[in-house]
């Protein structure tokens, strides 16, 4: 019986929006598929870069952008990608130390975490910092190009705070991030969950806001496939992507969400306490040790048409890629993206029909950068 | 200035990052330095100043190294080994082994080749030496298992140890099972029994 799967190996990195291949694997839909679905856990986004290149992986758990970046030749062993399809919308958030939330409540943020007020209330006191002559604060994100990378600076522009002169942004993995903002060697940071909540239920942190707010129903993770695999295996990965798109309605599913949380919490998975996994998982997010509020659509999952890549999705992410001068401008350039970002191979598998402009992104400020 | 390259090793496990050292001291490379930390590596690198970075793949901090290399205006800029794609086998080698390579441009390949060969064959090595210790614990492990099992016998059935043994091997026979996954299940069973 299992002699006649296909086999499929996956590479992911422990984060909730991992979700979709961990279901996809251990609930039977891509064995319903034909799909005999291996999971690789990998502890860095750089690793899942260089094996998928090498082919040690068929498909990845990627961050939305790399497989433009990959494509655009932006990172080392660059190769032509596709993202056929979304694993993950929303998710994220902007988590600050306590202390600079003291400081930005003072100045005025919305306790709620609405992305206007609380940015206006960091400038606030970033400018209040510069006139006494303190050091810049220095935020964290898991990956140059990621949408935390995006978000964070969409937020902290929009605020009139220049990303690369007011604030210093490094680079950390994510579930190192709650323990440096203990330490005191970030004052905050923009992360997937459950490293918000981490730093929150710790007491060391409290979220500013996040990705639904700023950018409401963004894809954030995808699946990553090269070019070459793509139009290698299309019959392989029109099965595994209707699995997935199961596997996503299945994890939306609220009465699900106490299983799926506490199978993420596992040990070979994200090895963590399934308390952490839950509160974005059902949209209850706790802010900070006194406030709880319930976000719909915090983190979502979902197969169907939501899980479509659009061609818009890709411009946003490829404009923000022009906009921090990691790349050029160009038509040509845009163009690859379209076809990164293009909706045709999912949109085959499930049979559905391409909603092509449907997706123009909104963000918070209702600008279109 | 000294002709020979100096190499920084990152990597979090001491007995792996030292058999590095040892086969590049080997083969004439005396600059070697190893780090096992991550904290301050940025002024780190910056004061060491290396010619060829090599870091274990298990390193969750490869992402903050990467960006580092392209933002850090203190370091020389150092990129990934094999960018050129023109070296894909060694690449792969690389990977397979758990080993990534960055070195500082324009530095010329066949300088650089031989040591990342070197890590390669080293961090190979180190995972046979591994798995070897593994298969030994496990053996061990089920030398013990299978000890308790005979002491079960021994106590419930009245058996001298050899008897126990040949029990334990005749009733794996019957049905086709291992020796040890028989063992297992008697003290699963006995386990339960007591309660």
């Amino acid at each position: 019986m299992s002699a006649r799967l296909t086999p499929v190996i996956a590479g992911f990195i422990p984060l909730l929006d991992s979700a979709v291949l961990v279901v996809a694997a251990e609930q039977g839909f891509a064995e319903q598929e034909g799909i005999a679905l291996k999971l690789v856990r990998e502890t860095s986004w750089a690793n899942i870069r260089d094996r998928i290149a090498v082919g040690h992986f068929d498909v990845a758990h990627m961050l939305a952008p790399m497989p433009i970046a990959a494509t655009l030749n932006l990172t080392s062993l660059a190769v032509p990608m596709r993202a056929p399809m979304l694993l993950g919308l929303g998710g994220n958030a902007i988590t600050v130390t306590s202390e600079l939330w003291r400081e930005m409540a003072g100045a005025g943020a919305d306790e709620y975490g609405d992305p206007a007020s609380t940015g206006r209330a960091l400038a606030d006191v970033i400018n209040a910092g510069k006139v006494v002559g303190k050091a810049p604060l220095r935020f964290g994100v898991v990956h140059p190009f990621s949408g935390h990378a995006y978000e964070l600076r969409y937020w902290l522009a929009a605020a009139d705070i220049d990303p690369d002169l007011d604030v210093e942004i490094s680079v950390l993995a994510p579930q190192i991030m709650a323990d440096a903002l203990a330490e005191g060697q970030l004052d905050g940071y923009c992360v997937g969950e459950p490293w918000n909540t981490a730093a929150v239920i710790a007491g060391a942190g409290r979220v500013a806001t996040y990705k639904q707010a700023i950018w409401p129903n963004s894809p954030e993770k995808v699946l990553g496939v090269t070019q070459k695999w793509a139009n290698e295996n299309p019959e392989t990965l029109a099965s595994l992507m209707r699995a997935l798109s199961k596997a996503a309605d299945w994890c939306s599913a609220p009465e699900n969400a106490e299983l799926l949380a506490a199978t993420l919490s596992r040990s070979d998975l994200l090895a963590c306490s399934k308390s952490l996994c839950l509160p974005a998982l059902t949209g209850n997010m706790q802010f900070d040790q006194r406030l709880i509020t319930q976000i719909p659509k915090f983190l979502t999952f979902s197969g169907g048409v939501k899980a479509m890549p659009s061609p818009a999705q890709g411009k946003w992410f490829y404009e923000q890629m022009v906009r921090w001068q990691q790349v050029n401008a160009s038509a040509e350039a845009l163009k690859h993206v379209a076809e990164v970002y293009a909706p045709d191979l999912y949109g085959e598998a499930l049979g559905l029909t391409p909603v092509l402009d449907a997706r123009t992104p909104k963000l918070f400020d209702d600008t279109n950068h | 200035m000294s002709d020979s390259l100096s190499i920084l090793v990152i990597d979090d496990n001491k007995i792996r990052a030292t058999i590095i050292e040892q086969g590049l001291r080997d083969a004439g490379h005396d600059q070697v330095i190893l780090v096992h930390r991550m904290d301050g590596l940025v002024r780190q690198i910056a004061d060491i100043n290396p010619d060829v970075i090599v870091i274990d793949l298990e390193n969750p901090n490869r992402d903050r190294l990467e960006h580092m290399f392209q933002v850090s205006r203190a370091v020389r800029r150092p990129i990934a080994m094999f960018v050129d794609k023109a070296d894909r086998g060694s690449m792969e080698a690389a990977v397979d082994a758990g080993v990534s390579a960055y070195v500082v441009d324009g530095l010329k390949r066949e300088r650089v080749k031989p040591i990342l060969d070197m890590a390669i064959s080293r961090f190979r090595v180190f995972s046979k030496l591994t798995d070897e210790l593994e298969e030994a614990r496990s053996e061990l492990a089920d030398r013990k298992t299978i000890d308790r099992a005979k002491g079960i016998l021994m106590k419930s059935k009245r058996l001298t140890e050899q008897e126990a043994y040949d029990l334990l091997r005749r009733t794996a026979m019957k049905q086709s099972r291992k020796i040890i996954d028989v063992a297992q299940s008697l003290i699963i069973a006995s386990g339960l029994l007591d309660d």
